[in-house]
């Protein structure tokens, strides 16, 4: 098994995650509420959530894996493949595209060399996608780039941004 | 105020007081400013009593809908035999509408106050605040101000949990929020029941927007005689709101106004108007869920309830989005169709077909190849999508293309017949 392989079938909630996860479950009265929180730990932990993934969490909270993937895929977030090291989300939506979000997205393509929507750079850092509403209407163009959320970013900022995750 | 801007003369700010403060985003500072006390003087209220004041002021919910906060509270059952719940609708998404992001970024402890305040009048021992999954910094800055006030102490017997959403719009629909915190796909549920009766895990359950519970403090401590008072047009639209305007002014940003603020001043005073050289050409004045205004009817609304129906719309959630001459309104109506094909739960054919369809449709005309006839089929479809549906998304589809088509429609036959140069590949 290749290492990306042997780290896909290590399971994910042992140690402090199990503890975290233990934890979230004190918040609910099902254990299948816990499902939302307990995806997003896994992508904390890996990036992404494979199948092997999913059938842990069914496993862990008592749900099969295919209601797991329902859930997974219903959930533009949650990412069902591996993603460059920085993933980007540009909002596009009206308020921002008559601002200039669609120049945001060809500067950020051209500088990360990502190229293309969706795809990953070839040196595996930069995933830039296209989102509906990111909810920052008057800080056109909003751009998260992984956690951090950068209000007003325009062409002219791109390459700066950039430099800062390199 | 005009945050970021400076405050206008013309703005009450109330929820926006201290916004840019970041002080006033900790426990001890939000408790310096008088924080808490409204807390205090609810707990030493019976339940229903809080209800009757939050009635009595008129206060209706901040998201969209403009439902009757006490009104809503008190269909809540009066004895308790199961646990109750409250549900704060903090994953705003509506394009247009930034509001609630920034009372968590800045008063995060006016939320939690609300919040067990509402709790107490509708006796739920545990509260569940859903914020979307993109606001990072929002979630982070609520989770501080949560384990702040559980050290204080304030929180008394009730909890309150931060339950964060994964990317979908539709999770901001009230019934489709109770499935996404039960762990489940984000499908709106089929009302009746309703959720006072039978809401998030089977309970009693009331879902209240963050602008409406960041209200409530306010409201308890200084009477809702006086909150009825601040109202500048219709008796039934009372209190302050905040109005996310974005787009083509000057000076984006969230305002807060009396209700019935001429929306002419919030776009061409407290926004600076418009880009130099530009003029208003359209507006939607309650996210993009509403009819779309032209120029006239724009300057001749008052931001309520009431008077934004008399103008066709909707005050919605207050996210104003400004078009000015450069627009091309045939392409931002297709951007808004496209963000309800995506968001689409899919449940309901009309909504899944019709969303995706009207997209389509609309990018053919971008791409020169639409017919004249497309915009009867338009008009027909979005007739087949409103008011056919399990929620309000299909309809919100419709709004801007049956307005845009009516006030803007030589915009599409130039697409039409040629007279405009594609802006898309087929």
């Amino acid at each position: 098994m290749s290492a990306v392989e042997t780290q896909e079938y290590a399971p994910v909630f042992t140690g402090k995650t199990l503890e975290r996860l233990q934890e979230i479950l004190t918040r609910y009265p099902t254990k299948q509420a816990a499902l939302l929180p307990a995806l997003w730990l896994v992508q904390g932990e890996r990036g992404w959530i494979s199948d092997r993934n999913m059938v842990e969490v069914g496993e862990v909270l008592g749900l099969t894996p295919a209601y797991v993937k329902g859930v997974v895929t219903f959930y533009t977030m949650y990412h069902q493949h591996p993603v460059g090291a920085n993933f980007v989300q540009v909002c596009t939506t009206s308020p921002c595209n008559i601002c200039g979000a669609e120049d945001v997205v060809k500067a950020l393509l051209a500088h990360t060399g990502a190229k293309e929507l969706g795809a990953t750079s070839p040196d595996g850092q930069w995933t830039v996608i296209e989102v509906e509403c990111l909810g920052a209407c008057g800080f056109a163009t909003p751009v998260l780039v992984n956690d951090d959320f950068v209000e007003s970013v325009t062409p002219e900022r791109v390459p700066e941004l950039v430099r800062k995750y390199k | 105020m005009g945050y970021p801007h400076k405050p206008h003369a013309k703005e009450t700010a109330l929820l926006s007081k201290h916004f840019g403060d970041p002080d006033a985003r900790t426990y001890k500072g939000w408790a310096k400013r008088g924080g808490y006390e409204a807390w205090k003087q609810a707990q030493t209220m019976a339940p229903a009593a809080i209800t009757d004041v939050v009635k009595e002021s008129g206060l209706r919910g901040r998201g969209g809908a403009g439902f009757p906060t006490g009104l809503k509270w008190s269909f809540m059952p009066k004895e308790k035999k199961k646990p109750h719940y409250l549900c704060v609708n903090a994953d705003e998404s509506e394009p247009g509408t930034f509001k609630d992001r920034e009372i968590m970024r800045w008063t995060p402890h006016a939320l939690l106050e609300g919040t067990l305040i509402a709790m107490r009048a509708i006796q739920a021992e545990v509260g569940y605040i859903y914020i979307r999954g993109e606001f990072t910094e929002p979630y982070a800055i609520m989770e501080q101000a949560l384990a702040e006030a559980t050290k204080a102490g304030v929180l008394g017997g009730h909890k309150i949990h931060l339950h964060r959403g994964a990317g979908a719009y539709i999770c901001g629909e009230e019934t489709a929020m109770m499935n996404s915190i039960e762990g489940k796909r984000g499908n709106p549920r089929i009302k009746p029941p309703f959720p006072a009766a039978f809401g998030v895990f089977g309970m009693p359950t009331t879902i209240n927007n963050v602008e409406t519970l960041a209200a409530v403090p306010h409201i308890l401590r200084q009477g809702a005689a006086w909150y009825k008072a601040m109202s500048l047009s219709n008796p039934k639209s009372t209190g302050t709101k905040l109005f996310s305007v974005c787009g083509h002014v000057r000076l984006p940003g969230n305002y807060e106004v009396t209700m019935g603020f001429p929306l002419k001043d919030l776009l061409h005073e407290l926004c600076g108007g418009m880009r130099p050289g530009r003029t208003l050409k359209a507006c939607i004045p309650g996210g993009s869920s509403v009819p779309i205004l032209n120029r006239e009817e724009s300057e001749g609304c008052l931001l309520d309830y009431e008077g934004c129906v008399e103008k066709g719309t909707m005050l919605g959630s207050g996210g104003v989005i400004v078009f000015d001459d450069s627009a091309d309104m045939v392409y931002q109506i297709m951007r808004l169709a496209r963000f309800y094909a995506h968001e689409s739960c899919a449940q309901c054919t009309q909504c899944r077909e019709g969303t995706a369809w009207t997209t389509k449709i609309l990018e053919r005309i971008l791409a020169g190849q639409g017919k004249m006839a497309d915009l009867d089929l338009l008009l027909d479809l979005s007739d087949n999508m409103t008011g056919k549906t399990i929620c309000v998304l299909s309809d919100s589809c419709a709004a801007p293309v049956v307005s845009g088509i009516k006030k803007f429609r030589t915009e599409f036959e130039d697409y039409i017949a040629g007279r405009k140069q594609p802006v898309m590949v087929a």
